[in-house]
């Protein structure tokens, strides 16, 4: 075979039902979703939208198992060349682009209302005489009195940064430097470090949750920060949950890991599933921190 | 969805041809306006519209060219050059160049139209699906004059079962009436979803948004009639909700602020006189065609789900004092408004009435004005 | 069942595509998974075309005679929505799935199989998105801009489905544009540097980060509607605090990028056929690629000059104003290349250039009115006219759709192995170029002249041009079934094209034979580095 010496073969899969089943499933999930939630908001007792979106879960959930085993499957009956994994990195670097603009957008929506919307409904700054329309409104940060507390009734307390908040950052940034001890190991193909660091991770992560979970609740309970309680508690909870959705991808990501780990999956030269996992840890963590930053500290 | 009638398309066409070309004014062109900003924003059109035009005429000119002299089966041979750093610069530069020249006049404009202080009155104008209503605000509550103003054309015309007159969709029944050279100030926000109040002769154009005021205003220097439109998708009849406005010499202009004061008061009174059954479903039809029909639609059937029926089901046949709550509140986050600003107690009890004994409803129960009055100032 | 290409020699047919329906279900093979995006996308084109008619035919005269204003409504939104997500964005990212790896000598799409499942996210998406219009309460009614709250606390409950099957979009769009990223940036044949590309790679470069940029903050945006909707939280309403504006702010950070990402291509492929048949090398090949990443970077911060009426402070309103103002420069730098390139060539005018000339001359046309638009103190008065639709139709029609046809036709007889009929396609394009600006030119009269977009009946004065405009609209749209019947009968038969194709064409898509082989460039053996620069 007449190839260039720097050139490598580039592994081109042959035709695959994977994809097909993905896109069903993922269509099943959002359609059922669908269906839920108008059925929620429509005060319906039941909702077939779960049923369907439960089976969608199924499906999809059932997908990737099958479509990670083969890739990884593929890894090991050697048919990827170092440029394919290449492709890999720079899928998952670009995905993780992605996420970050995904908060970028929760982020900036937080800004805005802090330092611009707040202010204007109490007709400050250069937006014309709001204040007209709601003569009772103190624009302040954290918004605990709403314009309309009859829509929005506004939480009692804000969510004070050094409690909980503080333990959560300790154990994510922690985390950030054990999944890097773990990594150590792969690189001196130290099985026993990765898995024990690994394991470490992930209780980590876990304790996150719970601490977050925890954390909601009293927020629901005693603080009186909810959901509906105006913009505050929509910055926080949305910025907070879809953080906490993806600690818990990530969390997942890693016990995966740890299990193939366990198997002896990783080698110096060919871990990139822990890579990407690990990355997509950091990033968490680096999220988490803006949150702490600019919806704990400066938000209460 | 199809509400054609076969029959009546030709003689709609006919109708419609000879009604345009009676009208056809041939309009290609933005309008000047009555106003100075208006002007200045008549005139950066037209600069920056000549500025367009030669440049359009230089590039398609030289491909044009290109195109008859540099044709293969003119047996040309094609050059081989492929950059020019000096030619990629100028015409970076000279656009450059042009671009600054128009930010000149345009910040001007901008700055002076966003200059909305000293204004002589204050009128809040707000969005309403799908009509406006306007408050000459005054320090003294009792002078304040407020009306709903909303599309006069009938739905005849729309539905081309009469002939389209003048203005067709841009009448109202109740217009602006502003004095000429004083600078009014309009305060402009809305009650459910984003309207934009827009009247092209003075270069006014600005987002109603729900929760928010903000300003415009516009010295006019001409009397006239001025007309416009909602300028913001804003559901089902954002295209039937014009603004018309009458600017008028002062005199006139105050005239008509008394008339309208004491419209006010005229109508207090009616308020608390005693009302027939007959009385109130005579008025109350009249007001349900007018406010209720386009979402209730004149059959009372409306248009379910989003707009619910109000024959033989819900409040119009249960109670009486829901039922007269939800008109004077409305339901938040629902196309229902609160009516108690822009009807009267006598409106609302008619219409309540009506509601009730109408299209079959036959309820045959009855409430005074002064009654609903009395809910409407109890802070209810 | 996986197959490794070491193990083959050349690039014959090895193992061609399965048989039947399933071919297309399963496949992993770029041109196969390109060929079925355009199909999708014309399909769609004429869905979308047809909500287009019943607009025009309302429109056809004043006064109601078709459609009811609610539904009305819902054919402009699924019009706009259908036409941007379904027509245009998947065309491209048909023409980059058959084009990029052929252009840069790979073998493929960097991750085929994830190839697949971005497309066939999209009929599930789409299908969900058209039903909404059978649900009760209607389809969405909003516009394609989807202003909150008229989006949220007014919508009807199919609204829920439209966020999800933008949802969709969007997962389709990244996993899409990541997949091109990756190609470009790690299959490029042995010894390609970036300024080697053909300048098509380079603009679906920037394409598709601009995508994996903006579609997260779409789908950021359509997540806070879902929530207002659904959970009671207050982005956008002010008695909790929130800002109904918030709501344009995030939509527009994706929304203007995004109407580059759908012209960004376009410019692409104009800068492959303009060389080609003027018979000489592009004009300024650096300066369109710095141009074209200027026009992406200025994309970003440009955006609120869509809402110049929306009550902005006046500071906001003179940056975005300037910002936007400045997009013209480089935009200029890239018309006047294409017109250096011409300039002393030798032109045959086959119909892919018939079309691309009209895209230069039609889009500068819509890019000039654009301009007049960013005058911020002018956008008050075309603000949310037809002055506006017709500044967007001139770039989206005559713009991206003519270099969509452009290319199809370009590339047709190395997809197909046959030339398409000359004759009808010179018709093809008179009867669309006659229509289009029959259809949109007198739009920028009505729009002047004072008629807001987005409205079912109209004042008398604007009846005149309405009329010529449907007519006009009628006549572009069925010259495109023609088009429909041109491409099949290409496919079924004609001419048997040579690799090279066309007497002016470079690039290594030239180098292999007619119709492309199922597999290209399965090694890099015989790759001209030379010849791929086109
Ligand atoms: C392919 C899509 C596309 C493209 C390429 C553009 C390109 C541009 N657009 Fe357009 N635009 C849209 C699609 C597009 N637009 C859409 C869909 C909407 C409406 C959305 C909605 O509301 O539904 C819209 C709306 C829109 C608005 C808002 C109008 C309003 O709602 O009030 C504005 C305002 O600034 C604007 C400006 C511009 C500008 C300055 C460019 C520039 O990029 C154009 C640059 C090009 C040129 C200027 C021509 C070539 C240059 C030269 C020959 C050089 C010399 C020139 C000079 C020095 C002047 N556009
Ligand atoms: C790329 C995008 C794109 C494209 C290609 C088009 C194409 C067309 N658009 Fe477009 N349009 C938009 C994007 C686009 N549009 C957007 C974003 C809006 C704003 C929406 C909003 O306000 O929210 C808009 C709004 C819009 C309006 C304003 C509506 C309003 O404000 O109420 C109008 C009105 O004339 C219009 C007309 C047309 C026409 C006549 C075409 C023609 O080019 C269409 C050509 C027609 C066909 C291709 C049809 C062919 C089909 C057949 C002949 C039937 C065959 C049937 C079968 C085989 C079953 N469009
Ligand atoms: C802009 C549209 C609109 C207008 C105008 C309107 N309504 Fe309604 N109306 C609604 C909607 C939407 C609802 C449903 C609210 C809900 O979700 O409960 C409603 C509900 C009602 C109900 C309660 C129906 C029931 O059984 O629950 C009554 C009574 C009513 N309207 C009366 C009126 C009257 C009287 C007027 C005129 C003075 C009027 N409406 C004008 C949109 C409108
Ligand atoms: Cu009100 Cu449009
Ligand atoms: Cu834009």
């Amino acid at each position: 075979m007449a190839t260039d010496a720097t050139y490598e073969t580039y592994y081109v899969p042959a035709d695959s039902k994977l994809p097909i089943f993905a896109s069903l499933g993922i269509f099943l999930t959002v359609f059922g979703l669908g269906n839920w939630f108008n059925d929620l908001t429509a005060g319906n007792e039941s909702s077939l939208g779960v049923w369907i979106l439960f089976l969608g879960g199924l499906v999809m959930g059932g997908t990737l198992f099958v479509w990670f085993s083969k890739v990884i499957e593929e890894n090991h009956a050697k048919m990827y060349s170092q440029q394919m994994n290449r492709s890999f990195v720079w899928g998952m670097s670009w995905f993780i682009f992605s996420e970050v603009m995904f908060f970028a957008a929760f982020f900036g929506a937080l800004f805005y209302v802090r330092v611009l919307a707040v202010p204007w409904i109490g007709g400050e700054g250069a937006r014309g005489p709001t204040d007209m329309l709601w003569p009772d409104y103190v624009p302040e940060w954290p918004l605990i009195n709403t314009p309309d507390p009859s829509l929005f009734p506004g939480a009692k307390e804000p969510m004070g940064p050094w409690g909980l908040p503080l333990i959560n950052t300790v154990l994510l940034v922690l985390s950030s430097f054990t999944v890097n001890i773990a990594h150590h190991g792969i690189k001196e193909n130290n099985r026993k470090k990765i898995v024990t660091w690994l394991s470490i991770t992930v209780a980590l992560g876990v304790a996150f949750l719970f601490c977050q979970a925890y954390e909601y609740y009293h927020a629901y309970e005693a603080l009186g920060l909810t959901l509906n309680a105006g913009i505050y508690g929509t910055t926080f909870y949305m910025l907070t949950g879809f953080h906490g959705a993806h600690v818990t991808l990530g969390t997942f990501m890693l016990a995966v890991m740890l299990g193939r780990a366990i198997k002896g999956h990783f080698r110096d030269d060919d871990c990139f599933g822990f890579e990407a996992a690990a990355w997509y840890w950091h990033f968490v963590d680096v999220v988490w921190i803006g949150l702490f930053v600019f919806v704990y500290i400066f938000g209460s | 969805m199809k509400k054609a009638k076969q029959g009546n398309w030709l003689v709609a066409l006919s109708m419609l041809l000879s009604s345009s070309w009676a009208h056809a004014d041939w309009t290609v062109n933005m309008r000047e306006g009555v106003t100075a900003i208006s002007r200045d924003v008549y005139s950066l059109h037209m600069i920056i519209f000549w500025v367009c035009v030669v440049i359009g005429v230089l590039v398609f000119g030289v491909m044009i060219l290109s195109m008859l002299m540099h044709r293969k089966s003119l047996g040309v041979k094609p050059a081989d050059f492929h950059h020019s750093t000096k030619l990629e610069i100028i015409w970076t530069i000279i656009p450059v160049v042009i671009l600054v020249v128009m930010a000149i006049p345009s910040t001007a404009t901008l700055t002076a139209m966003y200059d909305a202080s000293d204004a002589d009155i204050d009128i809040e104008v707000r969005g309403l699906q799908w009509k406006w209503q306007y408050t000459y605000l005054n320090d003294d509550p009792e002078k304040e004059v407020k009306f709903i103003s909303s599309l006069l054309t009938p739905s005849e015309e729309i539905y081309n079962d009469a002939r389209k007159r003048e203005n067709y969709l841009l009448d109202v029944d109740n217009e602006v009436v502003i004095p000429i050279n004083k600078k009014i100030r309009f305060l402009i926000t809305s009650q459910d979803v984003i309207h934009a109040w827009w009247v092209p002769d003075f270069a006014v154009k600005k987002d109603a948004i729900p929760g928010f005021v903000h300003e415009s205003w516009a010295i006019v220097e001409e009397p006239g009639i001025y007309r416009g439109q909602c300028a913001e998708l804003c559901g089902k009849q954002h295209g039937f909700m014009p603004i018309v406005v009458r600017a008028v010499e002062q005199a006139e202009y105050e005239e008509w602020l008394v008339g309208k004061q004491e419209e006010a008061k005229a109508v207090f009174e009616t308020v608390g006189k005693e009302w027939t059954q007959e009385e109130l479903m005579v008025k109350g039809e009249e007001v349900y065609t007018r406010v209720c029909s386009v979402c209730h639609q004149a059959n009372g059937q409306g248009l379910p789900p989003a707009f619910p029926s109000l024959v033989g089901t819900g409040l119009a046949v249960g109670s009486m004092q829901e039922h007269i709550d939800i008109v004077l509140h409305g339901k938040a986050g629902t196309a229902m408004q609160s009516f108690s600003s822009q009807l009267n107690a006598a409106e609302i009890a008619a219409v309540v009435i009506y509601e009730r004994n109408a299209w079959g409803n036959d309820m045959g129960d009855m409430i005074q004005p002064r009654e609903i009055n009395a809910m409407m100032n109890g802070g209810q | 069942m996986s197959s490794v290409i070491e193990d083959h020699h050349h690039d014959d047919h090895h193992h061609g595509p399965a048989k039947g329906i399933m071919r297309w279900v399963f496949t992993t093979n770029h041109k196969d998974i390109g060929t079925l995006y355009l199909w999708f996308s014309f399909m769609m084109f004429l869905l979308g075309g047809t909500f287009a008619l019943v607009i025009r035919a309302e429109l056809f005269q004043p006064g109601l005679q078709i459609v009811e204003p609610e539904f009305f409504n819902q054919m402009t939104t699924m019009h706009g929505l259908i036409m941007v997500f379904g027509a245009v964005m998947p065309a491209f990212v048909g023409l980059a799935n058959w084009l990029v790896p052929m252009m840069i000598g790979a073998p493929d799409m960097a991750l085929p199989r994830m190839n697949n499942y971005s497309f066939w996210i999209l009929p599930f998406a789409f299908t969900m998105l058209a039903s909404t219009l059978l649900m009760e309460g209607g389809g969405p009614n909003f516009g394609w801009t989807f202003y909150a709250p008229l989006s949220t606390t007014y919508a009807p409950p199919s609204v829920t489905f439209f966020i999800f099957a933008v949802h969709l979009m969007g997962i389709s769009s990244i996993m899409g544009s990541i997949n091109v990223i990756v190609t470009i940036l790690n299959l490029r044949a042995p010894g390609m540097t970036l300024m080697q590309m053909p300048l098509f790679v380079w603009t679906w470069l920037i394409t598709a980060y601009l995508l994996i940029a903006v579609m997260p903050v779409l789908a950021g945006v359509v997540t806070m509607m879902l929530m207002d909707i659904h959970f009671g939280t207050a982005f956008f309403s002010a008695a909790g605090g929130g800002d109904p504006v918030l709501f344009q702010h995030v939509f527009w950070f994706f929304g203007h990028p995004e109407v580059y990402i759908m012209i960004l291509p376009a410019f692409g492929v104009v800068s492959a056929i303009i060389p080609t048949f003027t018979r000489k090398k592009l004009f300024g090949y650096a300066s369109m690629v710095y141009a074209t990443a200027s026009i992406a970077f200025l994309s970003f911060i440009v955006w609120a000059h869509h809402m110049f009426t929306v009550g902005m402070p006046l500071a906001g309103e003179l940056y975005f104003m300037y910002a936007t103002m400045l997009i013209a420069v480089p935009t200029g730098v890239k018309v006047f290349n294409w017109v250096a390139t011409m300039w002393q060539g030798a032109m045959t005018f086959e119909t892919p250039m018939l079309f691309a000339i009209a895209f230069v001359i039609l889009f500068t046309i819509g890019g000039l009115s654009g301009l007049m638009l960013a005058i911020a103190p002018a956008d008050f008065q075309y603000h949310d006219t037809y002055f506006v639709v017709a500044h967007f139709h001139y770039v989206l029609v005559p713009g991206s759709i003519f270099s969509i046809m452009a290319a199809v036709y370009y590339w047709l007889p190395k997809w197909t192995g046959n030339m398409y009929d000359e004759t009808l396609g010179k018709t093809h394009f008179w009867l669309s170029f006659v229509g289009v600006n029959v259809t949109f030119f007198p739009q920028h009269f009505i729009g002047l002249a004072g008629m807001p977009r987005r409205i079912p009946d109209y004042a008398l004065q604007f009846a005149d041009f309405n009329m010529v405009s449907s007519m006009g609209a009628f006549l572009f749209g069925f010259s495109q079934l023609f088009f429909m019947f041109i491409v099949i009968k290409c496919i079924r038969g004609g001419k048997p094209a040579t690799a090279q194709v066309w007497e002016g064409a470079h690039g290594l898509e030239w180098t292999v034979p007619s119709p492309a082989p199922y597999h290209t460039f399965t090694t890099p053996d015989g790759i001209d580095l030379k010849e791929a620069h086109g």
